[in-house]
């Protein structure tokens, strides 16, 4: 149903924690920056980043003055009683103008809906829509004009979503790879009592600890061991499905390498079978992470429209990418079939 | 209450899924969950075999419900979710919104995969036709109770009480990766673990389980402990998922607690049936892993 996209709508959407870091995504070349603010309504709800009302004023004014969009993410679930502070959400960001709420709870999507029907919405990763039917629910009841897809889907399986709906349909392209399903996983609170969905947060940095120990550097999770390294070792941010673990007297990665996910070959198939926009993953990130993801992806794309059938990717994107990823590695995640 | 048994989240032989509901039916559960939530590779059973089971157990005179999957990946797995919505005998339980979707007004029950967090949701899906929900397994006693005062008249409310937590699903098939086999020649790996496949933390603590495309708990939650608390806060359901041993113990223990049995004590005979620890933490507010509270 939907048009392939003409190569001039295909967005690229790069994550602002902060406004140095929209100002890095604008200046280098995203079409739309992401932004949440800074309370529990925000699923990247970090200490010290994120935006207040001067901010997301100031935001809207930079990206606006050299034609690009600020998509404002209210992607945490309205925890009982307290929904007041999500609906107020809604409020300040229809309020401030921008051109786009990403919402996971069908609750707060009606209220958006019902109160602000000129307001654009979009339906967040964490909204756990992997198929037709869901996304058909979205459209159905509040008019989403967009979905995210969660992680878990093959090529050929976002080529089936993207050619049965006619809501434009966003997928991601670079930064940290989610295993799980968005909005579906409560490892995190199993573990520590802080989820994406309760509280923002993903094995949240408060829980965690580093260990020298005698068998090496330990990290944990609230005392769950994730995982000790060996001294030539890289050590990385202990997300609990990126740990080693024993299954069966072996010891492994069980469910995930630490790596990042990154499409970047997968641009002009992306473009051709219709996806409108590719997101960048990193509102915790510095600018400068931000300019430089922003930088290549910008490049990446303009290459792909100009001549699609002859875009390669360059080694020197790749590297610069490679360099930025976690454990230095990437990955096609699902998107490559043998992933799984 | 009424006591639910959970769908089955494990891939058993046929032979042993059949006595296991043979055995259910017998036994004092009210209403039974049945059919495949999990990975739509497994087939022992099919869906003509699950409506057989269901009609037995519906002989029984137990309620019973079809459960949908909770991620649907495939066009295939969206069409076995038509056929499941449109079976014309069952409700469903829906795990995906793209079953809600599919119920188009019908009554059905909002399954623990939908993300029910607040009143504003709970009552929208009741507005959709969901006449039970199945409360999120990390929310809270306080969370719940919360949501019980905004509750739609007529919604009935269940909770995940006995079995290892179902907490996040994925693409990948960990299973079959422990074997290092892919997804889609995974030789159904699943079969050889009746209560999933144990992952542990390089220091020996039990931590999470393997269940094919699922994560699990390794520890056990096991709420018989909270019973009062449980009936206090307006739970009509009480749902207890499938384990290889003892479920029909399990089930046993908690007719035995709605008919005024010591709940600590209960709470530890139930205990000493479970696979692995008992944990009771998501109920009050803690990591889920924890055992916190009365004995449980």
């Amino acid at each position: 149903m939907t048009e392939p996209s003409s190569p001039s709508s295909f967005e690229l959407v790069c994550p602002a924690g902060s406004l140095p870091a929209l100002k890095a995504a604008v200046d280098n070349g995203a079409d739309c920056v992401y932004l949440g603010f800074r309370d529990a309504t925000n699923a990247r709800n970090f200490a010290g980043l994120n935006f207040d009302e001067a901010a997301i004023a100031q935001g809207i004014a930079y990206a606006k003055a050299r034609g690009r969009k600020v998509l404002l993410a209210l992607n945490t679930y309205p925890q009982p009683g307290m929904e007041a502070l999500w609906r107020g959400a809604i409020e300040r960001a229809a309020g401030a103008g921008v051109d786009a709420v990403i919402l996971a709870d069908p609750g707060l999507m009606r209220y958006a809906a019902e109160r602000f029907p000129q307001l654009r919405l979009h339906l967040s990763v964490q909204g756990s829509a992997t198929n037709v039917e869901a996304i058909a629910f979205y459209r159905r009841h509040f008019g989403i004009a967009r979905a995210v897809l969660p992680r878990v889907l093959s090529l050929a399986q976002v080529e089936h979503v993207v050619a049965n709906t006619d809501v434009e349909i966003e997928v991601f392209g670079f930064g940290s790879l989610c295993v799980m399903v968005e909005g579906r996983c409560a490892l995190s609170s199993y573990a520590t009592g802080e989820s994406p969905n309760t509280h923002g947060v993903c094995s949240p940095a408060r829980a965690v600890r580093w260990e020298n120990g005698p068998r090496g550097l330990e990290s944990r999770l609230n005392g769950v061991l994730i995982d000790r390294y060996a001294e030539h070792e890289h050590a990385s941010y202990p997300t609990l499905c990126k740990g080693r673990f024993d299954v069966a007297d072996e010891t492994y990665y069980a469910i995930e390498e630490p790596a990042s996910l990154n499409t970047l070959e997968l641009l002009p198939r992306l473009m051709e079978i219709g996806v409108r926009a590719v997101k960048i993953e990193g509102r915790q990130r510095s600018p400068a992470y931000v300019a430089q993801v922003t930088r290549v992806w910008r490049d990446a794309i303009d290459a792909a429209r100009g001549n699609a059938a002859r875009f390669a990717v360059k080694p020197d994107w790749m590297n610069q990418l490679n360099a930025l990823a976690e454990g230095q590695q990437h990955t096609l995640g699902a998107y490559h079939r043998a992933w799984k | 209450m009424r006591i639910a048994v959970g769908p089955l989240l494990y891939y058993w032989p046929r032979a042993t899924v059949m006595s296991f509901y043979e055995e259910v039916a017998a036994g004092p559960a009210d209403i039974v969950y049945l059919g495949e939530t999990v990975c739509s590779r497994r087939h022992e059973l099919r869906a003509a075999d699950w409506i057989a089971v269901a009609e037995l157990l519906r002989g029984a005179g137990k309620e019973v419900v079809l459960s949908s999957m909770a991620l649907l990946e495939s066009s295939a797995d969206v069409t076995a979710l038509r056929k499941l919505a449109q079976n014309g005998r069952f409700e469903i339980e829906a795990n995906d919104m793209g079953a809600v979707q599919l119920t188009d007004g019908r009554p059905f029950v909002a399954g623990p995969h939908l993300n029910i967090y607040n009143g504003g949701t709970l009552q929208l899906l009741h507005s959709m036709g969901a006449r039970r929900w199945v409360m999120p397994l990390e929310m809270s006693r306080k969370s719940l109770e919360v949501l019980q005062a905004a509750r739609p008249a007529g919604m009935e409310t269940e909770v995940f009480a006995l079995g290892r937590m179902p907490l996040a699903f994925s693409a990948r098939c960990f299973t079959a990766r422990h074997r290092n086999l892919p997804k889609d020649d995974c030789r159904f790996s699943c079969i050889a673990h009746p209560d999933g496949l144990r992952m542990d933390t390089r220091e020996g603590q039990p931590f999470l389980v393997l269940n094919g495309i699922q994560t699990q708990s390794a520890a056990v939650y096991n709420l018989a402990g909270e019973y009062d608390a449980l009936a206090a806060s307006g739970v009509d359901v009480l749902r207890i998922s499938p384990q290889s041993a003892h479920t029909g113990s399990i089930v046993a223990h908690f007719d035995a607690l709605r008919r005024g049995a010591d709940a600590a004590a209960t709470a530890a005979n139930v205990t000493a049936l479970l696979p692995d620890a008992a944990c009771n933490g998501y109920w009050h507010g803690r990591p889920g892993l924890e055992l916190a509270g009365r004995a449980a």
